[in-house]
């Protein structure tokens, strides 16, 4: 019987211990530096909030994180689209000014392997930029460092909330760097294919309501036809 | 005693990794896909959206009928000239497959634009640019410009047509998607 119980008991010690490295693993420091920052190239730089009551409209599955809003919007509780987010945010240039409208598309992932801590997002964005054009941005997100630093300790806090300073690259493929893929549909950006990083900064974090402080950013690595317009940049 | 604890460990840490790598951490929810062989080896598939009942969101200055109730659209002027809408997007089955976006354009700067986003959450996405002139019965077509995932390597076309439900008010019907989408040939052995 005792040799029983020290077997149950190590099977415990030893899947604590498997999920304590999972979260501590050094091996998977996300990336400090985005490989569009070491470039030459001109670069167009859109910013934008990624709590939810800041959009002009974001809907999920009235069950996740993040209430919907406005509140009649409709809700994507369908099987096919219910670990699906969208977002329709007002993104604005280093001005503060808005410069384009984005939608976003967010599901969760079924390339996750959270043994290689990857806890995966495939997302795209749908953009317009008055007088420029229209382009969209295909990528996969890695939001693994973004659970263990921010949500699972706001999560196991107390207060059930997270501050502090969290920034980090979610940018995950499919480019070869780690980049998401810009492809221009209309105006200036008609035609152009280019490299894209996304990266969100979160301040606050509730267990009960999401993002309380996040902000989002895209970085686009623009051919050298193309000039960024100096308010965007 | 000792060495069946030290064995528990590893079954343990055994156990969790094994758990982790057999039951995916996401399992999207599929539906069959409805698609049909054309003689060029490509594949044509129809989705459909029905309006108002799957439209989740009417965004433009221009109306005052915006939809959700409540939205806080921009009222730049910059954004005079921008209709932005977005949908659940259904198959041939009328079963919800995914969500898709439609913006249309004007702008004096950078032209006309009319072009859709279909994401399907278990498939991948669609980018279509449209062309803005219509054809005879009401149909746009508009060419991939870019896909993800299982679209990542195709090529094609998608038209679009709006059918309007006469007997049941303005505003009101269906908009009709059929993709026509090829492969990239494969080499020659």
């Amino acid at each position: 019987m005792k040799y029983l119980l020290s077997l149950a008991v190590g099977i415990l010690v030893g899947a604590v211990m498997a999920f304590a490295f999972l979260l501590l693993n050094p091996l998977a420091e996300p990336r400090a530096l985005s490989p569009l920052e070491v470039g030459d190239q001109p670069q167009m730089m859109l910013n934008y909030s990624l709590v939810p009551a800041d959009a002009i409209v974001h809907t999920n599955n009235g069950e996740t994180r993040g209430d919907p809003t406005p509140g009649k919007v409709q809700q994507l509780w369908e099987p096919a689209i219910r670990n699906t987010a969208v977002t329709v945010a007002a993104m604005s240039g280093a001005t503060g000014e808005t410069r384009a409208i984005g939608i976003k598309f967010a599901s969760l992932s079924e390339s996750t392997r959270l043994l290689r801590n990857e806890a995966m997002i495939d997302s795209v964005w749908h953009i317009y930029m008055p007088e420029r054009g229209t382009f969209v941005v295909g990528q996969r997100e890695n939001r693994f460092d973004y659970l263990r630093t921010v949500v699972l300790p706001a999560m196991w806090s107390s207060g059930k909330r997270w501050r502090g300073l969290w920034r980090g690259n979610v940018s995950a493929g499919p480019g070869s760097l780690g980049t998401g893929r810009f492809a221009g549909g209309s105006g200036e950006f008609a035609g152009l294919d280019a490299d894209v990083i996304e990266s969100h900064t979160v301040r606050a974090w509730s267990a009960e309501s999401g993002p309380v402080a996040k902000e989002g950013m895209l970085l686009v690595e623009l051919p050298e036809t193309v000039e960024a317009a100096a308010d965007v940049l | 005693m000792f060495k069946t604890f030290i064995a528990g460990i590893l079954l343990g840490i055994a156990g969790v990794a094994a758990a982790l790598h057999t039951f995916p951490a996401v399992d999207q929810h599929r539906e069959t896909s409805i698609i049909s062989v054309k003689p060029n080896g490509g594949n044509s598939e129809k989705f459909h959206v029905s309006v108002p009942m799957d439209r989740i969101m009417l965004g433009a200055s221009a109306t005052e009928r915006s939809v959700p109730a409540g939205m806080d659209w921009p009222q730049d002027p910059a954004f005079a000239d921008l209709n932005v809408e977005l949908f659940k997007l259904r198959d041939a089955r009328d079963t919800v497959v995914g969500v898709a976006s439609r913006i249309a354009a004007r702008d004096a700067a950078a032209g006309s634009a009319i072009e859709w986003v279909l994401h399907l959450p278990a498939r991948g996405s669609v980018y279509v640019t449209v062309e803005p002139e219509s054809l005879e019965g009401g149909v746009r077509r508009g060419s991939l410009r870019h896909g993800t995932r299982e679209f990542g390597a195709l090529s094609g076309s998608m038209t679009e047509r709006w059918i309007s439900a006469a007997d049941t008010g303005e505003g009101q019907g269906r908009i009709e998607l059929e993709t026509a989408f090829l492969g990239a040939a494969e080499p020659d052995e």
